[in-house]
């Protein structure tokens, strides 16, 4: 019993691990009728996996059988791989057992397709809805949303679930189009849609009616396999956006290919996953959410791809120039924001404090700011009056003699098969 | 100059600022009195922990500052670091003598120094509620043996409370030589009088002393912890900056290697 128990847990996670998204964040459900858990708005990561990625939740599939055949899925149909199912009552056994222990922040469930749509997404259902109100369990549940399940189903599962995703795999259509013929973004937009519609129609009713239920509370996300199609980061980006703007999405989750396939299609297994292109990916999609850029400020036709050596945001900066240097004790809170080397926490401790006397170097250094990269964009108190502006190629090149970046030991080979 | 001697606590503390003003010092260091090594020069002074005096302090205090520093004055003592009572005490000075408002000049070097002290704890505080794992023993209690870096079990005692409303638990902080037990209503502080040193010594308790599927989870978590990993993306760098290795022993991860 124990060893079966133990190889179906090895081989479903392994199976669910390429679903990057491990955010236990923006839910918060509070514990009231002394059931189990309480799950904190911030989120919590339990342990890292020696590849340095947050483990909060229990990543499991409900089963790795699929009747699709998409080439860049380690569950295709045709892929020669070992194939389990968890009955319901596992799955709620582990994660109540886990999540005792302190183990986990709560589920995260998806699954292959068995069948159809339907029969999958009924199953999944049935397990949050277990543990909700037969086991009174308030942790944080991420379900997948089954393309082509019916609204009824979804609507349920937005009743118990804190987030609900579903992947639009490839960036573009095109991109997908080419690896997976079964399938398109519309059907992932439908239901993306029609649970955006739900979660805005709940909060409406909540003001109104308060004892109506929480739906989907932490909101919905999507992820795309990078590396894996021939996009570029402007494609990539601009699609992203597109995807914040129109389903308000919480996250968009970008994955570095890990070869998995010796189809002839897609990077050969072996070669390095696209890391360094992943992490300036993250890099321009936190400047859009947190640093009030606009996606075409840091990508366009001019500038389709992001800068391999420096960061998007200091390879805006020495772009334009013209905007800088300013002033740190008279500039807009906007426009600190825009300087390379601080962050969101030191532009707000600067704004208070210039309050109560103009600031220098050191104490700037104090609050926080990387110096050696912000001070060629700024001034100060006690700036040295500087007679004509530095050129942005010579800045660049100080900037990466003074600094060893963790990327260059790593082999780069972005896209060179295309 | 002077030196303030205090007995570590934080009603010491309090009482010393209040001595301050009472004597009108200035030039004043804190120090607390098992650090203390009385020098040749320089004045003494020894507070006397008077929690009435301790009181007013914070009372003034909390009409000064907000909630959210008047828990950052709180973390910043729980920190136990030597220079954080001079932090508190420059830092507790500053807002008296100063307008309302103070604390978010930042630009002020004890304002900053309390910022990042209690950044620091804030962050053990946030670890210990990830790293924390708890075993089930025969009992039917959860028991979870930790030494964090700094004394943050009363700032983590709710969270736990909320968390695990329907189990019993213990929280031992070994370091420190106490713990908090949650017996389903509240939460008590507790010593255990360990038998040896051997026994207080060992993180995980021994096979007759845990529930009989104790082994069984904690080996299904081990498996779903190497099997979540992917080998092509290893990364111990950044692995063991988010675990550094400090905390291993009492993760039930790192055991079956």
């Amino acid at each position: 019993m124990s060893s079966r128990i133990r190889e179906k847990l090895s081989i479903l996670a392994d199976a669910a691990k390429y679903d990057v998204s491990c955010s236990s964040s923006g839910g918060s459900r509070k514990n009231t009728n002394k059931g189990l858990g309480d799950s904190s708005a911030s989120g919590i990561c339990h342990t890292y996996t020696e590849d340095g990625r947050c483990v909060s939740l229990l990543k499991i599939l409900l089963t790795n059988h699929c009747i699709f055949d998409c080439a860049f899925c380690v569950s295709r149909k045709s892929n020669d791989v070992q194939r389990a199912a968890f009955t319901v009552e596992e799955v709620v056994d582990l994660t109540m057992n886990f999540y005792r222990r302190n183990y986990i922040e709560g589920l995260f469930l998806s699954s292959g397709i068995f069948k159809n749509p339907d029969f999958t997404m009924e199953r999944l259902v049935r397990i949050v809805k277990k543990l909700r109100l037969e086991q009174r369990f308030y942790g944080y549940i991420h379900l997948k949303t089954i393309p082509g399940a019916s609204q009824e189903l979804l609507t349920e599962a937005g009743l118990y679930a804190d987030r609900m995703s579903i992947n639009l795999e490839m960036p573009t259509e095109a991109g997908l189009k080419l690896l997976a013929p079964d399938k398109s973004h519309e059907e992932v937009k439908k239901p993306l849609g029609f649970i955006q519609e739900n979660i805005v129609r709940f909060k409406d009713e909540k003001k109104l009616i308060k004892s109506t239920p929480k739906f989907v509370p932490a909101g919905q996300s999507t992820q795309m396999v990078i590396g894996a199609t021939p996009e570029t980061d402007m494609e990539i980006m601009y699609s992203a956006d597109a995807y914040y703007k129109k389903f308000e999405l919480k996250r968009v989750y970008y994955s570095g290919y890990i070869p998995i396939s010796y189809d002839e299609r897609m990077p050969i297994i072996g070669s390095q996953p696209p890391l360094l292109r992943e992490n300036r990916l993250y890099q321009t999609d936190w400047l859009m959410r947190f640093y009030g850029f606009d996606v075409k400020e840091l990508l366009n036709f001019q500038n389709p791809h992001l800068d391999v050596d420096i960061d998007p945001k200091l390879g805006w900066a020495l772009r334009n120039m013209d905007q800088f240097p300013i002033d740190i004790n008279t500039a807009d809170y906007k426009m600190i924001l825009r300087v390379p080397g601080i962050g969101v926490g030191s532009a707000n401790k600067i704004v208070q404090a210039r309050k109560f006397c103009k600031l220098r170097s050191d104490q700037l250094q104090k609050i926080g700011i990387a110096w050696n990269r912000a001070k060629h964009f700024i001034r100060c108190a006690d700036s040295i009056f500087e007679l004509n502006n530095p050129e942005a190629f010579s800045i660049k090149s100080r900037i990466l003699s003074e600094s060893n970046s963790k990327y260059l030991k790593i082999p780069q080979n972005q896209l060179t098969l295309f | 100059m002077i030196t303030y001697v205090f007995d570590g606590s934080f009603e010491g503390l309090l009482t010393a600022i209040f001595d301050s003003y009472e004597l009108k010092s200035i030039h004043v260091s804190v120090i607390c009195e098992k650090r203390h090594q009385p020098g040749l020069i320089g004045d003494d002074h020894i507070v006397t922990t008077d929690e009435i005096k301790a009181r007013r302090v914070w009372q003034g205090l909390k009409k000064k500052l907000p909630p959210d520093w008047q828990q950052r004055f709180y973390n910043t003592y729980l920190s136990e670091l030597p220079e954080s009572f001079q932090h508190l005490f420059d830092f507790a000075h500053y807002i008296f003598d100063n307008p309302k408002g103070a604390e978010t000049n930042f630009g002020n070097a004890s304002v900053m120094a309390v910022s990042q002290t209690d950044k620091s704890v804030n962050r053990e505080r946030h670890r210990m509620k990830a790293f924390i794992r708890f075993q089930k023993t025969s009992d039917g209690i959860f028991y979870a043996p930790i030494e964090p870096d700094y004394n943050v079990l009363p700032l983590i005692a709710t969270f736990f409370k909320n968390r695990y409303a329907d189990q019993m638990w213990i929280i031992y902080d070994l370091k420190r030589k106490y713990g908090l037990f949650y017996n389903l209503e509240k939460v008590e502080e507790i010593k255990i009088d360990f038998v040896s040193e051997t026994e207080s010594s060992t993180s995980f308790l021994p096979a007759k002393a845990v529930d009989e599927n104790e082994e069984l989870y904690g080996l299904l978590w081990n498996d779903y912890f190497r099997s979540t990993n992917i080998p092509a993306r290893r990364n111990m760098k950044l692995h063991l900056q988010h675990v550094p290795r400090r905390y291993w022993r009492y993760l039930t991860e790192k055991q079956h290697n």
